[in-house]
């Protein structure tokens, strides 16, 4: 008979997973205290500094946020980066030369990530076809798209609501501070953070609190268990990629609020500082184990890397692209070396 | 008693591509009864139970279910199970990366007003199954934390709880030890005190007769016979399972073999072992010695032939090869002492399912030579043509794909594939599964005819009949030990009361 | 019908038909343009130089031929895809043009090390890249996507830092007997360079696969890992090897981008270039699975990619439009060779073949 090693163990520990988890919050804050102390007299100590990481980074922090749904499932999205480029252009080339009204392109922008990742998802759940594939062809169609569009930079106009919006300063009644002229200095954030963190809370609760949300971590944790136990395994997967586009293209809207300008080579790169982020969150690639709030401090490590990088004004902004490598590589050798130790208790 | 039948199965038939795999085959099942299926690997148990849970589609016979009018056909697990029949298989089909909760509850959440989950209701319930069960464990953590003994006990609360009339334990036991086993045996006595109805599929004699009422035993996917747990002594139930006029083959073995015990030692393992598949034990192989590991399944005798070539790196022990002492790391060290193993999950582990026969013959050969010395395509060809010459291998030509052969055939091109290497010493493990007779007396006197060339072979498999008629000596497994050895003039009853142990053979 | 089925299932069917397709889209296009039919396939000589468009295809498409060579074992012994080659050749280009420049130099005209030190630096990083990959990807059984997403996002950033940020340029023409940078880009006698390169690493790896038991193992190990063991193969070096030639592939990639345009442009060389070659793989046939392969199919398929992009760029499509077409492409591919597509298919003509059966028996 085979005698497992650990025999029973019933008492409450701290799993492997909350340990990945702990690390990435511990690491945010000692990264960003020492900046604080380093930078001190770069106002990296101030509130605004902070805010200023979410404002540049609300778009990710909604791309992140879809991401970590479809890695749940074990599946990855790699067509983010050029979905948002093509939602931006959209945005722009609609404002500037078809003269539409934003709300009406803003609608259009979400529903166009719908029927995008509905195909996605069909591909993916119901014909079985590999995730990476699939995304890698929607990246190729995206950002082709954009170039049909236009391939000019195209800015969102100045007298359209929208630039309105973009605007909007949503100040905070604490944190000030008086600058050299002696003026209040009052800390604001921007309507695409607070798009951006209601996202973030959504999809929290809808992870925490939803059928559909333990779905996808049942899928992720054994396909077959969760088809045994009665789940639409195909279903959830491609809810799971409809969900994926249908947040980027809010954070397109996001990423637009903050760039006000549409242009093929728009975030280049940015679905892998969305997988990145994620993987540094926590969420492992091969699913089901994860949840956004890491994915949250995995974008805020990752916005206070080039925060870093940038204050310092001498380093070359490649070093911000090495450190979020290195760091990656630092999570993933450790989640697989918590899998093989995983493994050899059993 | 008739009154009280909860499930009754009828002439089902079943047949794979090529093979019965069930041939009439009844079952009966009581109310609040603890029911075996017994039989070896191949025997039809869980296509028998993958009928009855919907997986498989049997293609004549009927299934007739308490409270149901009329035949019953199930078309997948749920459907199985909202008819009240629920499986646990050995790997517990629940998710690790959710709380205990959840698993119990997944599929039927309850819900808030708001249409999301109730995770307190949840909680409260899961806290009420599983004291229900006299379990006494934190609900909210995740399964993965709790022993495997446990997620299987949470597996049967779920199904218990999902009102299942027959509860199905597919091997539910063998990665437990022994605490746990009485554990899950109290579960399965008080759910049976409740009136529900238990399968329990399992190769352990011994638990057999710890929990069971009856006992259904099949064969070569037939039905042999329905026995309640006092008529059938253990032997009996072992010759049963095994077949006793499996084939009447004539006699092979050459007459008063040749004294071996003056041969070269070949193999000589001490305290060799591997955690958690076989506990140490020491094994001596002459030159020339056929020797066979002979045990149920699951009793360790695929384990220990692993160990000694370096499948599963043993942890403990030493190992002599001719006098040497050796370090196994991986296969290919074996091989490089002359072994070779033909394992006995031909398609996991043997054929590579996308190449052609010539380079499945060729592959061990090649893999001990060296990447950098390729045998030329002539080599290769003679090679090919050779074995599928004297093997009688029948396949359209030697650049075939492996896979689609036939399984006699898949498994002779393993064999010449390690017959290439021309071992010294070559593990044979299950090499007659589930291939026909014919095949099966050409490969056991190939068996000897290499012995007399001096090779040592050891050989296993679950039919005795064969392994009288090959080998010298008998090696005798049973739960991950190995428990003795018997050699000289053997009787299959003698044999089958050694694999059964206890104390009543009669 | 049974004829047109033994065509189509023949190993090289898929890249030889989308090659072909694409030939007859440029005569179909070159026809409505009122050129001469041919015009797509016609060579010419101009200053002593080959040029016509199948020459163009040929050299453009060297690159992504060499990248798939080192794709096509990844892929089969690992069943996934290195997605960090087109950032390795950058940085690969980068290392040798910081050699040859010195470090902190935009623009050189004079080697400050003897071009073949730059040369075998810029193979010995793709060689390093790749083990680096290997390494986690065999050993440390981590996801080959995954693993390679690492140096897909550093490769790029520190071929900057070795550039200084800047783009290097290395003026170095070749003239009579001194060879330049340009040499590897540009043309040997008539012939260009990279297609020259290009045959050479398809020609070393043909000879590796038809002499010794490389081809062999690889495959074996992509198909059946576990009896792969047991018969004696180490599969874990085996992939880790894969690693190393496509890391290896990489650097000669990086070489020669690099030398096309004589400097290091770390921000633009072999952008997009991985997403080609695991596409040219797809294309030449090859189960992005794992398992079997076939190094003629990728090298087909890489020249077809090229071919299509030469051949929207011949009909006016600009090349940051071009990749729509190649997203279609690639979705219909994979349909096709999905699984539950391919039942629903028998499915469908099992319903029609019963369909017509009926339709027999009741006349």
């Amino acid at each position: 008979m085979k005698k497992p090693e650990n025999a029973v163990k019933e008492r409450r520990q701290i799993n492997g997973n909350t340990l990945l988890l702990l690390i990435t919050i511990g690491l945010f804050i000692v990264m960003y205290a020492v900046g604080c102390v380093i930078y001190a007299g770069k106002g990296f100590t101030h509130l605004q500094n902070f805010l200023n990481i979410l404002i540049t980074n609300a778009g990710l922090l909604c791309v992140a946020c879809g991401m970590t749904c479809v890695m749940l499932t074990g599946g990855i999205d790699i067509s983010v980066g050029a979905l948002i480029a093509m939602d931006c252009m959209l945005l722009a080339v609609g404002m500037s030369e078809w003269g539409m009204n934003p709300i009406l392109l803003c609608i259009l922008v979400l529903v166009i990530g719908v029927v995008f990742g509905m195909f996605q998802g069909f591909c993916v759940g119901y014909l079985e076809i590999q995730p990476f594939i699939v995304s890698m062809a929607g990246m190729f169609f995206c950002r082709g798209m954009t170039a049909v569009i236009s391939t000019d930079q195209v800015s969102v106009p100045s007298d359209s609501l929208f630039y309105t919006w973009a605007n909007a300063k949503i100040t905070i009644p604490f944190g000030g501070y008086y600058n050299k002229k002696g003026i209040l200095q009052v800390p604001y954030i921007r309507v695409g953070v607070v798009i951006a963190l209601a996202v973030l809370v959504i999809i929290f609760l809808v992870l925490r609190y939803t059928k559909f949300g333990r779905s996808l971590y049942a899928v992720g944790g054994s396909e077959q268990s969760a088809a045994m136990m009665g789940l639409d395994v195909k279903k959830t997967k491609m809810e799971a990629y409809v969900l994926s586009s249908f947040l980027c293209s809010i954070g397109g809207i996001c990423y637009c609020l903050n760039t006000m300008a549409g242009s093929v080579s728009q975030a280049t790169g940015l679905e892998m500082d969305a997988i990145a982020s994620s993987v540094i969150g926590g969420t492992l690639l091969t699913g089901g184990v994860g949840n956004v709030i890491g994915s949250f401090f995995g974008v805020l490590i990752n916005g206070t890397i080039s925060s870093l990088v940038k204050t310092n004004g001498k380093l070359l902004s490649s070093w911000a692209n090495i450190a979020t490598a290195a760091l990656l590589c630092f999570f993933i050798v450790l989640q697989s070396v918590f899998a093989l130790l995983k493994d050899r208790k059993k | 008693m008739k009154d009280n039948v909860v499930l009754t199965m009828r002439g089902i038939c079943m047949t794979f591509p090529g093979v019965k795999a069930l041939q009439d085959v009844d079952l009966t099942l009581y109310k609040g009864e603890i029911h075996a299926l017994m039989g070896e690997n191949g025997a039809g148990k869980s296509t028998l139970i993958k009928c009855l849970t919907g997986i498989n589609n049997f293609e004549a016979g009927e299934i007739r279910l308490d409270g149901i009018d009329g035949p019953i056909r199930n078309h997948s697990t749920l459907d199985a199970q909202k008819k009240g029949i629920s499986t646990v298989y050995q790997e517990v089909n629940l998710c690790p990366n959710l709380s205990v909760a959840e698993n119990l509850y997944i599929g039927r959440e309850p819900l808030t007003k708001f249409h999301t989950i109730d995770r307190k209701a949840m909680v409260e319930g899961a806290k009420r199954i599983m004291a229900d069960l006299d379990f006494d464990i934190d609900v909210t953590q995740n399964l993965e934390n709790y022993s495997l003994a446990l997620q299987q006990m949470i597996a049967i609360a779920r199904a218990v709880d999902m009102d299942c009339k027959v509860l199905i334990l597919d091997e539910p036991t063998s990665s437990l030890d022994d605490n746990e086993v009485e554990k899950l045996f109290g579960l399965m006595r008080r759910l049976r005190d409740e009136g529900v109805s238990i399968v329990f599929v399992t190769h352990f004699l011994e638990q057999v007769y710890a929990v069971c009422d009856r006992i259904t035993v099949l064969r070569n996917g037939q039905l042999v016979g329905e026995y309640p747990i006092a008529e059938l002594p253990r032997v009996k139930l072992v010759a049963a399972m095994m077949g006793k006029d499996f084939d009447d083959l004539a006699d092979i073995k050459p007459e008063g073999g040749a004294d071996l015990s003056n041969a070269e030692m070949m193999i000589d393992a001490k305290g060799l072992s591997h955690k958690g598949t076989i506990k140490p034990f020491d094994l001596e192989i002459r030159k020339g010695e056929v020797v066979g590991l002979t045990g149920l399944l699951g009793s360790g005798r695929s384990e220990l032939a692993r160990a000694i070539y370096g499948a599963d790196k043993a942890q403990t022990g030493t190992l002599k090869v001719k006098g040497q002492e050796v370090k196994i790391n991986a296969p290919i060290d074996a091989m490089n002492l002359g072994m070779g193993l033909l394992p006995d999950d031909r398609k996991a582990e043997g054929i590579i399912a996308d190449l052609s026969v010539r380079e499945n013959i060729i592959l061990a050969l090649q893999a001990k030579r060296g990447m950098g010395h390729l045998l030329s395509r002539a080599e290769q060809e003679k090679l090919a043509d050779e074995y599928i010459e004297t093997l009688q291998i029948k396949t359209a030509s030697k650049e075939t794909l492996i896979k689609q052969l036939s399984g006699g055939n898949q498994q002779k091109v393993i064999l010449a594939r390690w017959l290439a290497t021309d071992p010294d010493f070559l593990i044979l493990d299950e090499p007659t599964r589930g291939i026909d007779v014919g095949t099966k007396t050409e490969i056991q006197k190939l068996v000897i005819q290499l012995a007399q060339e001096g090779k040592s072979i050891m050989f296993i498999s679950s039919e005795i009949e064969e392994m009288l008629r090959t080998c010298n000596r008998l090696a005798v497994l049973r739960d991950g030990a190995k428990i003795g050895e018997l050699d000289g003039e053997l009787t299959q009853e003698q044999v089958m009361a050694a694999i059964a142990g206890g104390g009543d053979s009669e | 019908m049974s004829r047109i089925r033994k065509i189509t299932q023949m190993k090289l069917f898929l890249p030889v038909f989308c090659m072909i397709l694409v030939m007859l889209i440029n005569v179909i296009a070159d026809v409505a343009m009122g050129k001469v039919p041919w015009s797509f396939f016609t060579i010419s000589i101009k200053n002593g130089l080959l040029y016509g468009r199948i020459i163009d295809v040929l050299n453009r498409g060297s690159e992504v031929a060499i990248l798939a060579i080192g794709m096509t074992l990844v892929v089969s012994a690992s069943a996934g895809t290195d997605i960090s080659v087109g950032s390795v050749m950058s940085l690969c280009a980068c290392f040798c043009c910081m050699l040859l420049a010195g470090y902190g130099v935009s623009s050189t005209t004079s080697f400050a090390m003897p071009l073949i030190v730059g040369v075998l630096g810029c193979l010995l990083m793709g060689v390093l890249c790749g083990a680096f990959n290997g390494t986690l990807v065999a050993y440390l059984n981590v996801q080959p996507m995954v693993a390679t997403l690492i140096l897909y996002s550093a490769a790029r950033a520190i071929g900057l830092l070795f550039c200084n940020n800047l783009i290097v340029y290395i003026r170095v023409p070749t003239s009579g007997l001194s060879i330049g940078y340009d040499i590897f880009g540009g043309y040997i006698g008539p012939i260009p360079t990279p297609i020259i390169i290009a045959a050479v690493c398809v020609a070393v790896m043909t000879i590796v696969l038809k002499k010794t038991a490389f081809g062999l193992s690889v495959q074996s190990v992509g198909i059946n890992r576990k009896a792969s063991r047991i018969a004696g193969l180490n599969s874990q070096r085996l992939i880790l090897l894969c690693y190393i030639i496509c890391g290896l592939c990489a650097g000669i990639a990086g070489l020669v981008a690099s030398s096309r345009i004589t400097s290091a442009d770390a921000n633009n060389i072999g952008l997009n270039y991985e997403m080609d070659a695991i596409l040219a793989v797809a294309l030449g046939g090859n189960s992005l699975g794992g398992g079997k392969f076939n190094l003629a199919g990728s090298i087909i398929g890489a020249y077809t990619i090229q071919a299509i992009t030469t051949t929207m760029y011949n009909m006016g499509v600009s090349s940051a439009q071009a990749p729509v077409f190649k997203g279609i492409i690639v979705i219909i591919i994979v349909v096709i060779q999905a699984p539950p597509f391919k039942e629903f298919l028998a499915k469908q003509r099992a319903k029609r073949q019963q369909a017509s059966g009926k339709e027999a028996a009741s006349v």
